[in-house]
């Protein structure tokens, strides 16, 4: 995948829609990127941490019991091992390092599961920078257990509550942004997707993309078919880097109250253009899923243009489907998927019963994350 | 460049009022009251559902006028025919100027303000960089599309958004999203002497200006303030109108009275 072009487009999408007061502090991360991604010095640490301390590369496992069932080999990534239980650790260790670069002190995120916060508040307590999450108030509910590990971790959480709000991604983001305004002298936003204005949508696939870049290395034949889930498209996004020249389908998979690439329409939202769930009177909609990682209304634009150019296909599965490929998962495999991750899984299901998916092909699953997170939510749905 | 929305630079300074279109029923008499009360243009916000730039009073006032039903296009079609004698500048973010006609993008967007009499628009989601396709179809439909200017911004920046910018240019007083302060920030006479010194446009300063006291001190170097969140936070806490209006009168007194001599002017 390429880089965006000088505006930080992909295709039409992408760009960099912010008030003029962000405006310098976006200029001077993409300077920062573009110098550090190029420097030896910056790379050497940032493997060095992958490796020592996130524990990469993670494993491709070959889920022998799950293939037998759905009659294709099923090959998963382990994103769900690295450290925090999510992919989103990659991204955020590479954004720590630019910030401690850059000389700020504190790290801004928002976050919708959680796992984004949990990496960014880790990797704040290691690098000895202060850290503040935003997340909406119903997440804050819905994520306990995370919110706590936050705040064990240093950081301080802050619920947002909106006038109009459901209080989820969406109004964290807004949160998000708004403290970015308030704090750029000092603060680093660290954004936990391949979304936001340019260049986080590029730089947070390039941080990502060791995903990809390791499965390809660890599948000895490139796989017929890859499949990952997409609420920003970060953990897609840097699967889909590994194989984009390889002749192998792709496939991002959104939740079905969130599927912006379906459903949404060309628009403005923090900070990029691309395609959102919103009404006929130009108001952005509430994603609505039982995963709040997948909770957003958008999509990253470089996905908005992967769609567009029909290098990756987009489709979108339910709660429920989610849920039982969930649960299939854990009982033929013994591991524990987070509930985003469910949705990719779930397409495979899907398709492997429809003969979408033909009887014995290779299937490639980014497992972005591990389920402990979700276990309350779980418990309350399927019991 | 001359355009549609002429305000002076040489008189008393400019006040300019917020209303969040729709924030309460009868806020059309705001805007006509707060030109009668000798405000020189009103700033009218449409609400948008993920106001970045804006704190929890004008949140506040989005949610209230989308609450009562308040969409931007039938806002809009409210200000059709309504000559209040200054003129209308209308203020929202890109996805509304971008989906308001289906199709027709920014260009649908600007010539629909010019269909209801707006001779001002201001979009603070597009900076520079974003904006020249939308300030291009804004000159061509004869509304000035008024950029914004920050105190993060470098003295090339700021001359380049005073270039590009038409009507005023509107400096933000601090690095603060809209919200009342005790105080008026350093940053705010900075700004706008830097942009003053590198532009004949009025230079309006706003964000944060709360009281009496801060208008006046900012118009040591700026032409005029914009007031917003006092005013919004007096309508959502059930003032009625009469009594916001009072408020804009108590501005135009106080900068009236005072010599107008901005640096570099
Ligand atoms: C485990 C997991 N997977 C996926 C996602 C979705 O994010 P993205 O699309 O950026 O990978 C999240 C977000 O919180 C997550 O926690």
């Amino acid at each position: 995948m390429r880089a965006p072009d000088a505006a930080g487009r992909f295709g039409r999408f992408g760009g960099r829609y912010l008030p003029e007061a962000l405006v310098p502090a976006a200029q001077a991360v993409e300077a920062t990127f573009r110098e550090a991604w190029a420097d030896p010095a910056f790379t050497a640490e940032y493997r060095r941490l992958l490796a020592t301390y996130v524990g990469r590369p993670t494993p491709v496992t070959e889920c022998e019991r799950l293939s037998q069932v759905l009659g294709v080999r099923v090959l998963l990534k382990r994103e769900d091992l690295a450290h925090t239980g999510s992919h989103k650790i990659n991204n955020v260790l590479g954004q720590a390092l630019l910030a401690r670069r850059m000389g700020k002190r504190k790290l801004i995120a928002e976050t919708g599961a959680g796992q984004h916060g949990v990496a960014t508040a880790t990797a704040a307590a290691l690098l000895g920078l202060a850290c503040t999450v935003y997340m909406g108030h119903t997440d804050v509910r819905r994520q306990a257990v995370n919110v706590f590990r936050m705040e064990l971790l240093g950081a301080e959480v802050v619920p947002v509550t909106s006038a109009n709000g459901v209080g989820t991604l969406k109004e964290a983001t807004n949160g998000a942004l708004r403290a970015w305004v308030n704090e750029t002298e000092h603060a680093h936003y660290c954004v936990g997707s391949t979304m936001g204005p340019h260049p986080y949508p590029w730089m947070v696939r390039e941080f990502q993309r060791v995903i990809g870049d390791e499965a390809r290395a660890q599948c000895a034949e490139p796989p017929d078919v890859v499949v990952a889930c997409v609420g920003g498209g970060s953990n897609a996004a840097g699967t889909f880097a590994g194989f984009v020249d390889t002749p192998a389908r792709l496939v991002g998979v959104e939740a079905a109250g969130g599927s912006a690439v379906e459903k949404g329409k060309l628009g403005v939202l923090h900070g990029f253009m691309s395609h959102f769930l919103q009404d006929d009177d130009s108001q952005v909609l509430e994603a609505h899923s039982i995963s709040a990682g997948l909770d957003y209304p958008g999509v990253g634009p470089e996905h908005a243009h992967l769609a567009e150019t029909g290098r990756v296909r987009y489709t979108s599965v339910t709660d429920e489907q989610a849920l039982r490929a969930l649960k299939l998962v854990t009982r033929t495999e013994g591991i524990l998927p987070a509930l985003e991750s469910a949705h990719a899984l779930a397409w495979v299901v899907d398709a492997a019963a429809t003969g979408e998916l033909a009887a014995g092909s290779t299937v490639l699953v980014t497992l972005s994350g591990r389920g402990d997170k979700d276990i309350q939510q779980i418990r309350e749905h399927l019991r | 460049m001359s355009t549609a929305l002429d305000l002076r630079a040489d008189g008393p300074p400019l006040v300019i009022p917020y209303v969040m279109a729709g924030v309460v029923p009868d806020w059309l008499d705001l805007v006509r009251g707060a030109a009668e009360a000798g405000a020189d243009a009103v700033e009218i916000g449409l609400p948008f559902s993920d106001p970045m730039l804006d704190g929890p009073t004008v949140q506040r006032a989005a949610a209230l006028s989308a609450a009562r039903g308040g969409r931007p296009r039938p806002l809009l079609d409210e200000l059709a025919g309504l000559d209040v004698g200054v003129p209308l500048v209308v203020m929202t973010y890109a996805n509304v100027a971008m989906t308001l006609t289906p199709d027709r993008g920014v260009a649908g967007f600007v010539e629909h303000l010019a269909s209801v009499g707006v001779r001002g628009v201001i979009v603070p989601d597009l900076p520079l960089e974003e904006s020249a396709e939308y300030r291009a179809r804004a000159a061509e439909a004869g509304v000035a599309a008024v950029l914004l200017a920050a105190p993060s911004c470098g003295d090339d920046r700021c001359r380049e958004i005073a270039r590009a910018s038409a009507g005023f240019v509107y400096c933000m007083s601090s690095m603060r999203v809209t919200g009342e302060r005790a105080d008026l920030a350093a940053t705010a006479g900075q700004t706008a002497r830097r942009v003053k010194a590198v532009t004949d446009l009025p230079v309006v300063t706003g964000f944060g200006i709360s009281a009496v006291e801060h208008a006046v001190q900012a118009c040591e170097d700026a032409d005029g303030v914009v007031i917003g969140s006092v005013l919004m936070r007096m309508l959502v806490d059930g003032a009625p109108v009469a009594e916001v209006v009072e408020e804009v009168a108590a501005y135009r007194r106080a900068l009236s009275s005072v010599h107008h001599s901005p640096a570099g002017g």
